[in-house]
């Protein structure tokens, strides 16, 4: 598959991964083994990191609460960024971990049941690392929009159904 | 009138030319609950954001007047610009108009350009709009069907075949609708050597001239000897998703476009003042919205094709616009369209109203979300197997 099928296919399956095998072969004009060797190999190299659907969970009136905490640390000559965010990337309630510039250095998305759980996440598991200086944790209110993806009402289709 | 009668006061040239037969599936379908259409002759994507943006802020900042009768001079300039990308070159002070939409360009290139009794070449299938305007500016219409062997490209022996020679003019559409069909720069010049030999003036209506997959859009206007007599169109409707503001322009010589602009300037003084402002955007900021719509276009065309071909049905390699027009198996086309619509409750064109050469053939726009096109696909298949 050529640079320019294999860069499509990733914005393909970024756009949607639950296609199959088969229509994506139709989409790209490719055959269905390409493309099955292909995303194997992009999984494989690393660039395909995983498939999730996004949910809205409030549809499924599933009550669970998320914040952003902005983290700030201390480094030192044996402690780096990577070391910080390898040992906070573990925990299973921190859903994204990025490393940002200004203010603060990590920005962690964080997962949990209730309020009560997150507040305690970063009080009991974030905080106390040690080189850790800061938290900040801001509360998820409300959601509009997931990765690409708005959490508003879905747009009808307001076009005639025939029309020139 | 007798009576509050008006039959006999409609003007014969109204009187005379029958509703579109599209009309009659968009009551059909409209009739119907959960149908699928691929009908649509215009974008399922609304116009990208940024110009959108930019029509809200013009309406804030209380821009709601008219502007120039051409457009506002900024637009031209833009649209100078931007037509580069083709080869094109006109002057933003005499050789531009902007005009509601494309249909307003070519009904005044229809009413400016030619007399009662003159001819004008329509090649076809055809955007169903071209045959009425032209009765409607008193010329006569003259069918030149293109044919699907040539893959509905316009030849110099289909423009012989039908008389065209004694045409005063030619109205075409490529990248085409309702087929799908595109002309090379080699194919548009024996169109352009029969229309220099002919001496016809041409209608170029190049509204899907960005929706090309397998080759960039070439102009006739750029081929020798051919600007002076061609009159270029082309809008935002398509590339900009901009259907519902309207907004068209026309490309020529001056003494085309200023005669365009007489009428335009007793009858519709300006093109909508908002829209220019979204046109504006557009074309400043917009082209990658543009390539990302044209991209997934293509992976439709793509999917669609390749499910036709599966089912054994001969689709006929359309390479712009966002349309494929198939063979219909046993070759009539109203048939199957109205059965589809009543068994699988998927609307589709039947080729024949959009004038000669179309019957047999369906019109199926891919300007539908893949999900619902998929489920289109997957309906048609079974109707083929059931009934053919």
């Amino acid at each position: 598959m050529n640079e320019e099928k294999r860069r499509e296919l990733v914005e393909v399956l970024a756009d949607d991964a639950r296609r199959s095998t088969d229509d994506l072969a139709r989409m790209l004009d490719a055959s269905a083994d390409d493309v099955e060797k292909e995303i194997e190999a992009l999984e494989d190299e690393g660039v395909l990191r995983g498939y999730t659907a996004v949910v809205d969970w409030e549809e499924f009136d599933d009550d669970r609460a998320e914040a952003y905490v902005e983290v700030n640390v201390s480094l030192d000559r044996e402690t780096d960024y990577v070391d910080i965010a390898d040992r906070i990337a573990r925990f299973p309630e921190v859903t994204s971990l990025t490393l940002v510039s200004g203010n603060y250095d990590f920005g962690l998305t964080v997962e949990a049941d209730s309020m009560n759980d997150v507040s305690a996440f970063v009080s009991e598991k974030v905080a106390p690392v040690p080189e850790i200086t800061q938290t900040v944790t801001h509360f998820v209110m409300d959601k509009y929009k997931e990765r690409g993806f708005g959490m508003g009402d879905g747009d009808d289709d307001e076009r005639l159904s025939v029309s020139p | 009138m007798k009576d509050g009668n008006w039959s006999g006061e409609i003007a014969e040239r109204v009187r005379t030319v029958p509703p579109s037969g599209i009309r009659r599936f968009f009551e059909l379908a409209e009739e119907q609950e959960d149908v699928i259409s691929l009908g649509v002759g215009e974008p399922d994507f609304s116009a990208p954001w940024g110009a959108r943006e930019a029509g809200i802020s013009s309406l804030e900042t209380g821009r709601t007047s008219y502007t120039a009768n051409r457009g506002k001079r900024e637009l031209r300039e833009e649209i100078a610009r931007d037509v580069r990308r083709y080869g094109l070159d006109y002057s933003p002070e005499d050789e531009i108009i902007v005009t509601t939409g494309v249909s307003e360009g070519v009904d005044l290139a229809f009413r400016a350009l030619f007399d009662p009794g003159d001819t004008v070449a329509v090649a076809q299938p055809a955007y169903v709009s071209y045959e009425p305007g032209v009765t409607f500016a008193g010329a006569e219409p003259l069918p030149v069907p293109t044919r699907a062997e040539d893959e509905f490209k316009l030849t110099y022996d289909a423009l012989r075949d039908a008389g065209a020679g004694d045409a005063d003019g030619l109205i075409y559409c490529y990248p085409n609708n309702p087929t799908g069909a595109v002309m090379t720069r080699d194919e548009l010049g024996e169109v352009a050597e029969f229309c220099r030999q002919n001496d016809l003036v041409v209608l170029a209506d190049e509204v899907y001239a960005d929706l090309t997959y397998e080759s960039k859009h070439a102009s006739i206007a750029t081929l020798d000897g051919m600007r002076e007599r061609t009159v270029v169109f082309n809008g935002f409707s398509k590339a900009y998703a901009m259907t519902g503001t309207r907004l068209g322009y026309a490309l020529g010589p001056s003494d085309a476009v200023g005669a365009m602009n007489r009428i335009h300037q007793y009858t519709m003084l300006s093109a909508p003042t908002t829209a220019q402002y979204m046109a504006i955007e557009a074309l400043r900021r917009c082209a990658d919205e543009v390539e990302e719509m044209r991209q997934e276009y293509n992976r439709r065309r793509n999917l669609v094709l390749s499910r036709l071909g599966e089912m054994g049905i001969d689709p006929f390699e359309a390479k712009g616009a966002f349309y494929v027009f198939p063979r219909v198996p046993d070759g009539d086309d109203e048939t199957f369209a109205e059965e589809l619509l009543k068994q699988e409750e998927v609307a589709v064109v039947p080729g024949r109203v959009f004038g000669e050469g179309g019957e047999g053939h369906l019109r199926m726009s891919y300007a539908t979300g893949m999900d619902e096109l998929k489920k289109a696909m997957d309906r048609i298949e079974g109707f083929v197997e059931r009934n053919y």
